[in-house]
């Protein structure tokens, strides 16, 4: 890897009356990613994005952003910017002085401010609007105030806290998209924190996933949903059947366990490995049959359809298995007539391959 | 079941009941009138000024020549003028404070500002003369040249218009996101461009509210103003006070209306100020 543009060692944030905000983070962030930090509320992601910015200082640990130890450098000299949750547009100026204001307080020639406003504007297509207040504009339109507002100071690292928490929801996918858009075309550094799933699986090129302050898995979106490395990121980043597993034996690769509710089974894994496991199911890879699957290797089992709700592209079937044990299976609804094509109380078969079980030591 | 209202017969449907309209015409009438006739009779010839016979703009020229009424008239501007500018910036401060920092004892401190709003007026009128009188001041003061001798009037103005400030302005300031403060460090303001660019901004409604309260409230004092002032000083509530005991001539009429109309104007300059220009259609 180059030189990471942001790269937090060792960092820990305790808040005055003990609170663990942020608990011993390290992340490198590389040049022109789409980074996102992923978690639950209160999980420390804000936090650590503040501690970037500056607006927070860490109890513990660095950052260095560009190569350079930010310990002793206030928000208003880091070469960070940051699109506020509440976009923090200053009511009392026009569109176009929001946008100018980081030029014009920091000595740009009047003769640049004036170009890189209009050039900001343009970007979010917000030049017809530029004499406007804000608070004669619409969310989404002051949303792309505070983007260009942090854009035109041409930073290193943008940061963008929950940015789309507050648009409804056809905006929000426009917006997803204008801001992978965006990053693209200015090349610069996005770091964006976000508790939506979706938005860092579609958006970002690297998440990290973070519980109770601590970092639980950086990796791609893909990885990430296939490869969880916890039971938290697996029950976090979607959907997910996790089933309980006792190991028997552990012979290099292989390993056979006894599952809940499944009987004995033979899987693979790299891990190394307790006395009990989880495995992990993604709902989309499990099949329903009526009869039992006559495929080799298969891991099937028998229950009955508990529930389906229908969701127009997918039905979500969950199936009562043997002892308590339920699993959700998505089916795509991929004909105009019958949808999942089962109904409540019907017996039905469960399968999957064995290579789509996601084996979870923690 | 509950009752079923009609139309029109809801709390806020004031505007469909007799007997409201009557009330809020009354209340207008009540209001207003003892004003309008104040204007209306300082056109008036009569010189008892009880009885309308005639239009004339002589009292005009009669309070414009009145020197001692002009004299008044000076130094009530003076006075309000010098006032308004230090409690607004004091109680700009204050607030400020209260609402930014944590001190010790902060809900106390917070409680006794605001005393002078309910202390009655005669008592800190004669609580800033006895404190004048033994530290010496009124004696120093009235001495100086003008406007100096104005001082400890301003001194007593002052004491009990910053609470009104403070208290105006701090309820501005509680519906400020700390965000833009935030924001604006971020975008390379230092903590002195954020306070002037963005937080003086912000409160500036408040900051114009305030100075036009405490700006009236200097102008039109009476009982403390009476109290503090030297023998010399006299200010137009108590010049007006002092003529009004010999009966009330339209000279005080027209004066009294030059200073509704100032007052008028002053406010509206104000709220013109604070409404932001619309810009661009729809």
């Amino acid at each position: 890897m180059t030189e990471p543009i942001v790269s937090i060692r060792g960092v820990s944030k305790i808040f005055p009356g003990g609170v663990i905000a942020v608990d011993n983070v390290n992340i490198d962030i590389a040049q022109n990613e789409f980074f996102a930090l992923l978690g639950p509320s209160g999980c420390g992601k804000t936090t650590l994005l503040r501690m970037i910015s500056g607006l927070e200082t860490p109890t513990q640990g660095q950052i260095m952003i560009g190569g350079e130890d930010m310990a002793l450098t206030p928000p208003n000299k880091r070469p960070t910017n940051m699109v506020f949750q509440s976009y923090a547009v200053f009511p009392h100026m026009t569109v176009e002085d929001n946008v100018s204001y980081g030029l014009r307080v920091t000595g740009v020639s009047p003769d640049e401010t004036r170009r890189r406003t209009a050039d900001a504007l343009e970007m979010v297509k917000l030049t017809h609007l530029a004499q406007r207040k804000p608070d004669q504009m619409s969310g989404g339109q002051r949303q792309r105030v505070a983007l260009a507002r942090a854009l035109v100071k041409r930073p290193k690292v943008l940061l963008l806290d929950e940015p789309l928490s507050a648009l409804d929801a056809k905006l929000r996918d426009d917006m997803r998209m204008e801001l992978t858009r965006l990053q693209e075309t200015v090349g610069i550094t996005f770091i964006i924190v976000t508790h939506d799933q979706d938005e860092a699986l579609s958006m970002a090129s690297r998440i990290a996933v973070m519980d109770k302050g601590a970092v639980q898995q950086i990796a791609t979106p893909s990885e990430l949903y296939e490869q969880p490395a916890t039971r938290f990121v697996a029950d976090f980043i979607g959907k997910v059947n996790l089933i309980d597993a006792k190991v028997l034996t552990h012979k290099g690769k292989a390993v056979t366990c006894e599952a809940r509710g499944l009987g004995k089974m033979s899987l693979s894994t790299d891990k190394t490995l307790g006395d009990s496991i989880g495995i992990a199911v993604r709902p989309e890879k499990l099949k329903l049959t009526k009869e039992k699957p006559k495929a080799a290797g298969l891991v099937s089992l028998s229950g009955v359809v508990r529930d389906v709700a229908y969701y127009g592209d997918t039905s979500h079937v969950v199936v009562s298995a043997a002892d308590d044990l339920d699993l959700q299976v998505n089916v795509q609804n991929d004909s105009r007539t019958g949808g999942a094509g089962v109904e409540r109380g019907q017996k039905i078969w469960v399968s999957w391959t064995p290579d789509d079980s996601i084996v979870l030591t923690e | 079941m509950a009752a079923q209202l009609k139309p029109g017969q809801g709390p806020l449907d004031y505007g469909s009941r007799w007997w409201l309209k009557t009330l809020f015409v009354v209340i207008y009438a009540l209001l207003y009138i003892p004003i309008l006739t104040l204007i209306a009779f300082s056109f008036n010839t009569d010189r008892r000024g009880v009885v309308w016979r005639g239009f004339t703009l002589d009292n005009y020229a009669k309070a414009w020549n009145n020197s001692a009424l002009i004299e008044a008239m000076t130094n009530s501007l003076m006075i309000a003028f010098i006032a308004t500018i230090i409690s607004t910036i004091l109680g700009a401060m204050i607030a400020l404070m209260l609402w930014r920092f944590r001190f010790p004892f902060k809900g106390s401190y917070e409680a006794f500002m605001g005393l002078p709003i309910v202390i009655p007026e005669i008592c800190m009128g004669v609580a800033l003369l006895l404190f004048f009188n033994v530290t010496g001041m009124m004696g120093a003061i009235i001495s100086m040249p003008w406007p100096i001798n104005l001082a400890n009037i301003v001194i007593a103005h002052v004491a009990f218009c910053f609470p009104f400030v403070a208290i105006v302005v701090r309820s501005r300031l509680v519906g400020f996101n700390r965000q833009f403060e935030e924001a604006s460090k971020d975008l390379g303001a230092s903590e002195w461009q954020t306070f002037w660019k963005v937080i003086v901004p912000y409160m500036m409604p408040g900051l114009v509210a305030g100075a036009l309260l405490a700006f009236t409230l200097s102008l039109d004092d009476f009982v403390i103003t009476f109290f503090t002032s030297g023998p010399e000083t006299v200010t137009f509530p108590v010049k007006v006070y002092s003529l009004v005991r010999r009966g009330v001539s339209p000279e005080i009429n027209a004066a009294s209306t030059v200073l509704i109309v100032i007052t008028v104007v002053a406010t509206v300059i104000a709220m013109r100020l604070q409404t932001p220009a619309k810009s661009g259609k729809g």
